[in-house]
């Protein structure tokens, strides 16, 4: 099997979809004449049609809500919201109405909705566009989060997000999009965290767009590295495995530090492996600033490899 | 605003329809007197919203829609539950927060919901409501379902960017959706000519090429009119349409509001154009309704209203120990 890139796996994921299973369509900002900002909807115009790749006008809150209410007539829509930091003019549909619905309705009504939308930094595009913003999310009962990182999750996270029957948002990593590898064809979940690399000295827990970093750090201090996947509902069962081997925590979130995921991960190893550490939990998010355009700024902001390996070997002594 | 003349002049339906509008608003108004009742007895608690005034505009619009139809409605939406076919026992039991309640005690009286009939709710954002109506209509035309999505909403929206959005989706892409817009002509306690530039609300709907009605919506006959006009236009696939109903809220905006910001005049004057009695005085002046008869309807909704309280007094808590069922369905 030959390596494919992360954008292409999401590509793969998108076509699809639309091919097996004619309740679902795309919509969203340039998604169709233009083929999808980031690519990723490419030629799919063409092969679908405009009823089914729908180029939508700058109407975030509009058009999240329309996806809602097509899920709920039926179909199974993907909405794409170019960035995250976008996102939030579509927040009240997505938190006051597709995240409540099945709760506020006694369980009368699921909304099988997708939403997609890009997160991150790491391209010199400045504040309004590079925020990670997926701790947010993640607070909210009623939706799922998913956060692929690897090519085999890139290609299947999608597929199993539409067979789930209540919302969920999938981020997607500009910053991985030229990644490379191979997809093994395994079945793809989107209830569980993964072990990524073996080792004995630390767990490295992360997720997203951190991936690749974390697994580079872990080289250098023979860390153990899990990969989140699915940021609600948070499967700790593999952090608090790791823990019993290595009795050290570096987390590794893209977020800022204040009230963010990270915080979540530490407080639940406090609560399910407090008697298992034998130092205190580090944390290497962004610096608490919004993400600046010079690339030597914006390296700064962020989680890089030399912090993550600065923060292990902190936890030594 | 000063109100217009009351509605007066012939009543051009049959006598059987006239009574059935009639008895559909007798419902609702003894309904929520019931609930204010039961408000300041406890019984129901949180925030409640009532429609008395408005009731010519469910019942106009109700009567007219299918049982195949969409209905989307705001958090003063007793009425149009209950003319949609929510039974009345499970409304009331849903204000009492009772397991047996349309929603299971779960969203109270702004959150009524029926999968049943097809009533998305009871959506307590304002304007929360549009693009949801906009996406079931957009499911409608891609399934290629003749079905009517009914979105109700008060002119509060209309300041809203949910609502411009919606009305931009709507007409672009010519989904099957009447907009009904409920204009009691306060938002809250904000009159509708201290919020917005362009108090004519057709004219923002038109702005977007949509189809427009304006009608009087204290008028049962105008409003099921308008309410017919515009299903066809929508049915015979010539996209959607916007309908704004020129009504009055005789009740304050909820149970917590002193109505500080309009005059008790103000109220009285538009008493007079008040849906029931104006309604009543045309039928019985051309000889369609006797004052016995509409003794007997009046009768048959109070005995509906005994037996929902009785319902919902009856009914369960649910166990606290299923607290987190259907935050997800799996």
């Amino acid at each position: 099997m030959s390596a494919i890139t992360y954008r292409e796996a999401l590509r793969q994921a998108l076509y699809e979809a639309l091919e097996k299973d004619e309740r679902v369509f795309l919509m969203g900002e340039d998604v169709g004449k233009y083929g999808g900002t980031y690519a990723v909807s490419k030629g799919m115009l063409e092969k679908f049609g405009p009823e089914r790749v729908r180029d939508t006008p700058l109407s975030e809150l509009g058009f999240t809500g329309a996806g809602v209410g097509a899920a709920l007539g039926g179909l199974r829509p993907i909405v794409e919201v170019m960035t995250v930091n976008f996102s939030l003019l579509a927040l009240d549909q997505i938190v006051n109405t597709a995240a409540l619905l099945r709760h506020m309705s006694g369980g009368q009504f699921s909304v099988p909705l997708v939403v997609r939308m890009a997160t991150g930094a790491g391209r010199q595009l400045a504040a309004q566009h590079s925020h990670s913003l997926e701790g947010w999310f993640a607070h909210i009962p009623g939706i799922k989060i998913v956060a692929p990182a690897t090519i085999d999750d890139a290609r299947g996270m999608l597929g199993a997000a539409l067979a789930d029957p209540d919302p969920v948002l999938h981020f997607e990593y500009p910053a991985l999009y030229e990644m490379k590898g191979e997809v093994s064809g395994d079945p793809v979940d989107i209830a569980t965290s993964k072990l990524r690399r073996a080792g004995s000295k630390v767990t490295i827990v992360t997720y997203g767009g951190c991936l690749p970093k974390a697994l580079e750090a872990a080289e250098a201090v023979d860390g153990e590295v899990i990969d989140l996947r699915v940021l609600r509902p948070l499967d700790m069962a593999p952090v608090v495995a790791s823990l019993k081997k290595t009795r050290r925590a570096v987390i590794v979130d893209e977020g800022w530090r204040s009230g963010g995921l990270a915080a979540e991960i530490v407080a639940r190893i406090m609560e399910q492996a407090f008697y298992e550490l034998d130092a205190p939990v580090a944390r290497v998010c962004s610096e608490e600033v919004p993400v600046p355009y010079a690339r030597h700024l914006e390296e700064a902001t962020l989680p890089q490899v030399g912090k993550i390996v600065a923060a292990a070997k902190g936890l030594f002594g | 605003m000063r109100a217009p003349p009351p509605p007066s002049g012939k009543v051009a339906l049959p006598a059987e329809v006239s009574l059935a509008l009639l008895a559909d608003m007798l419902r609702i108004r003894r309904m929520e007197e019931k609930c204010a009742e039961l408000y300041s007895e406890g019984k129901i608690r949180g925030f409640l919203h009532l429609y008395i005034g408005e009731e010519a505009v469910a019942a106009g619009a109700m009567r007219v829609l299918r049982p195949e139809d969409n209905v989307i409605a705001t958090y003063r939406e007793h009425g149009h539950a209950l003319l949609r076919g929510v039974p009345m026992g499970a409304i009331m039991a849903e204000m009492y927060g009772k397991r047996e309640g349309c929603s299971g005690g779960r969203g109270g009286s702004m959150h009524l919901f029926d999968a049943k009939s097809r009533f998305y709710g009871g959506n307590a954002i304002v304007a929360g409501g549009l693009p949801l109506a906009t996406g079931l209509a957009l499911a409608a035309k891609l399934r290629k379902e003749t079905r009517v999505t009914a979105c109700f909403f008060g002119e509060g929206a209309v300041a809203e960017g949910a609502f411009h959005e919606s009305m931009n989706l709507a007409q672009l892409w010519g989904l099957p959706v009447a907009y009904f817009c409920e204009n009691n002509l306060y938002a809250m306690g904000t009159a509708l000519e201290r919020s917005e530039s362009q108090t004519d609300l057709c004219a923002k709907a038109a702005a977007y090429g949509m189809a427009t009605i304006k009608v009087d919506g204290m008028d049962v006959v105008a409003s099921h009119e308008a309410a017919q006009r515009s299903c066809a236009h929508v049915r015979e696939g010539r996209g959607p349409i916007f309908v704004e109903f020129q009504t009055y809220r005789f009740r304050a905006h909820s149970m917590f509001d002193p109505e500080l910001y309009r005059d008790k005049s103000e109220v009285e004057a538009w008493k007079t154009r008040g849906p029931l009695h104006t309604f009543s005085a045309r039928l019985k002046a051309q000889g369609d309704l006797t004052e016995a008869r509409f003794l007997e309807l009046d009768r048959a909704a109070q005995a509906e209203v005994d037996e929902a309280v009785a319902f919902a007094e009856a009914g369960t808590w649910e166990d606290a120990r299923e607290l987190t069922k259907n935050v997800y369905t799996s």
